[in-house]
């Protein structure tokens, strides 16, 4: 397939977000058991500052096991993870410290049923970074409008669609201020004309910067916005690589067949 | 195409009114009560049988009832002799405890009430002072009345109290530290650290596995044994006691039914924001699994209410102890049958009383999924 002018504009704007050079996070030699199955097998990856990444791979692959080990929602047996220079380990307090400044957006959004939208942006804000109410409410009504539902402010999840819940999620991870947002699964729980309004999102995301793992089978959205596409199978990581190279040259067998099966429906 | 043959154009078609026989009273009998021959049948079996039964008890009870009167030999007609219930009233209602200061039981009664009744008042702004106040003030005032001993006010023994003022007092005591002790305990029992778990498995295991019976008696006659000599604790203390450790055992595994009922998401979604373990607790998880068990925690308060009758054994009267004692009484024999109606009477009107809150906090703290 030639470059043509949409991906090579795509391109253009993609090196446009700038990649500092400091390391978000680091992960050397993971390991992980669920008891004898060997889950991850010697993860080594180093995620820069606004970056953004998109794992795909077979289900089992351990993708969702790798992200859940960032915040420590899984734990690692052997190997070093480093999240904005602070190590992951059984510390209590290293692990809140990161969980403060990582974002999370489940598969099924995990929205709190008992309190409003409202109360569930300002919910972490208030009682974790003890910021007054007024000052939370506010800023949760910005990110609310950032994606696009500020009307749904006093409504309650489940009076809401699987799309607004995904992008209420979305803004209660926003309005702590995490330096990095992971994504698992966001869009798979949902209806097909749901998934575009949340991938926008996502992609607005992209574009002001934030540091992004994403886990996910929509390959459209990781060639409008990723950096690099890993993929893993049966704990390793197979290949990585930027989008354009992933997508047209992919080196492995495994990777050149998972693509075959899913690029062709 | 409707019934009368009448065709409408597509998509013109009105919205008719329902055919008579199907809606309001005759349709609900149709379907209800005359569906079938064998539900017809059953039907008028049922009504049969209700007015076989229930005019005799309407009669005993109501019609050919004795309600004047100061003494037995008040009592001629044929029906219930209520006149037993008004002439042992008071003590049935407060045992014991000294006429002239049953102002002081009153008092407390009164001022729970209108404490409870500004709950119940939509929209007032600081409802949780008013709870605060009766989990803990309240309890302060109430102790400093019926005790006595301070500001002037006689002291007043607890081998005094009874009636309905002593279940009520065991009852309130029960429930009230029967929740938080429960939801400690299901939290421990959850618990990754071994030893609180393990405590909390045990403590559970021990106080529901022996009928509260022996929990009583043990704590009446066997408590003292291991005291140091002269220590002596109140026997309503020792009673209280073993009321509240049995009744959170229970709530204890109620509360953690509703813990694992969760999905586990909301538990990841609480860690991820950051949240720590009590904060994840108090703010996600409790509120959401409480309301879920609502049903279960009212079943055991509603339970325990009951239980509390068994502090006979012990020789505290509460309500029913009291009626029990009234029917014994020489004077006054052979009224056993107007004694048991009156404490299932009283009994019912407590419970459904709390039944019918439950439904209210369902109905109320349901927000729409």
């Amino acid at each position: 397939m030639s470059m043509n002018p949409h991906t090579q504009e795509s391109h253009a704007s993609r090196s446009h977000m700038a990649i500092s050079d400091e390391v978000a996070i680091q992960m050397n030699s993971v390991h992980k058991w669920y008891g004898q199955f060997h889950v991850l097998k010697d993860i080594n990856l180093t995620v820069h500052k606004g970056e953004r990444i998109v794992i795909c791979g077979p289900s089992g692959s351990g993708k969702s096991t790798l992200i859940r080990c960032i915040n420590r929602l899984e734990e690692h047996q052997k190997g070093q993870i480093i999240v904005d220079n602070i190590e992951l380990t059984g510390d209590l307090k290293h692990i809140e410290l990161i969980r403060r400044e990582v974002g999370m957006v489940f598969q099924h959004f995990n929205l709190f049923p008992h309190l409003t939208v409202l109360q569930n942006l300002t919910l972490a804000p208030i009682w974790v970074r003890k910021m007054p109410k007024a000052e939370a409410e506010a800023s949760a009504m910005k990110y609310l409008e950032r994606v696009k539902i500020p009307e749904q402010a006093k409504k309650y999840p489940g009076q809401l669609s699987g799309g607004q819940q995904q992008r209420v999620a979305i803004a209660r991870s926003l309005c702590m201020n995490p330096k990095v947002m992971l994504f698992d699964e966001p869009t798979s729980a949902l209806d097909p004309e749901m998934i575009a309004e949340v991938l926008d999102v996502m992609v607005g995301l992209a574009e002001s910067g934030m540091t992004m793992i994403c886990v996910t089978h929509e390959m459209g959205f990781a060639r409008k916005v990723a950096n690099r596409v890993i993929f893993m199978d049966g704990g390793e990581i197979i290949e990585q690589n930027d989008p354009e190279e992933f997508f047209n040259n992919p080196k492995s067998d495994r990777t050149k067949l998972f693509l075959s099966q899913i690029l062709h429906h | 195409m409707s019934e009368q043959g009448q065709s409408y154009t597509t998509g013109q078609h009105p919205d008719l009114p329902a055919p008579v026989s199907t809606t309001g009273v005759i349709g609900w009998m149709r379907v209800n009560l005359f569906a079938t021959v064998p539900n017809a049948i059953l039907t008028i079996l049922a009504a049969l049988f209700l007015l076989w039964f229930i005019p005799p008890v309407l009669d005993w009870a109501f019609f050919s009832a004795d309600w004047a009167g100061q003494t037995r030999d008040d009592c001629t007609r044929e029906g219930a002799c209520w006149v037993f219930i008004k002439v042992w009233f008071r003590q049935l209602m407060y045992g014991r405890y000294p006429v002239e200061e049953l102002w002081r039981i009153n008092l407390a009664y009164v001022i729970a009430a209108a404490a409870g009744l500004l709950l119940f008042v939509p929209g007032l702004r600081g409802k949780p002072w008013i709870g605060l106040f009766l989990l803990v003030g309240f309890p302060i005032i109430a102790f400093i009345l019926f005790v006595g001993g301070n500001f002037g006010l006689p002291v007043i023994e607890t081998p005094l109290w009874g009636g309905l003022f002593l279940t009520l007092v065991i009852s309130a005591v029960g429930i009230a530290a029967s929740l938080p002790m429960g939801v400690v305990l299901a939290l421990g029992r959850r618990s990754n650290m071994p030893v609180v778990k393990a405590l909390c498995i045990t403590f559970i295991e021990i106080w529901r596995g022996v009928p509260l019976i022996t929990v009583l008696f043990m704590a009446s006659v066997m408590f003292p044994l291991f005291l140091p000599e002269g220590m002596n604790f109140d026997k309503l203390i020792r009673a209280l006691l073993g009321v509240m450790f049995f009744s959170s055992a229970y709530m204890a595994e109620v509360v953690r039914g509703g813990l694992q009922a969760l999905p586990k998401g909301q538990y990841e979604a609480a860690q991820a924001l950051g949240l720590n373990y009590w904060k994840m607790m108090g703010l996600v998880i409790l509120p959401q699994a409480l309301k879920l068990v609502i049903p279960g925690i009212v079943n055991t308060f509603i339970g325990l209410f009951k239980d509390t009758t068994l502090v006979l054994i012990i020789g505290l009267f509460d309500f029913l102890g009291m009626i029990q004692l009234a029917g014994t009484n020489p004077d006054w024999l052979g009224f056993a049958i107007e004694g048991y109606v009156f404490a299932a009477f009283g009994f019912w009107i407590f419970c459904f009383g709390m039944s019918r809150y439950s439904q209210h906090l369902e109905k109320k703290l349901h927000t729409g999924h």
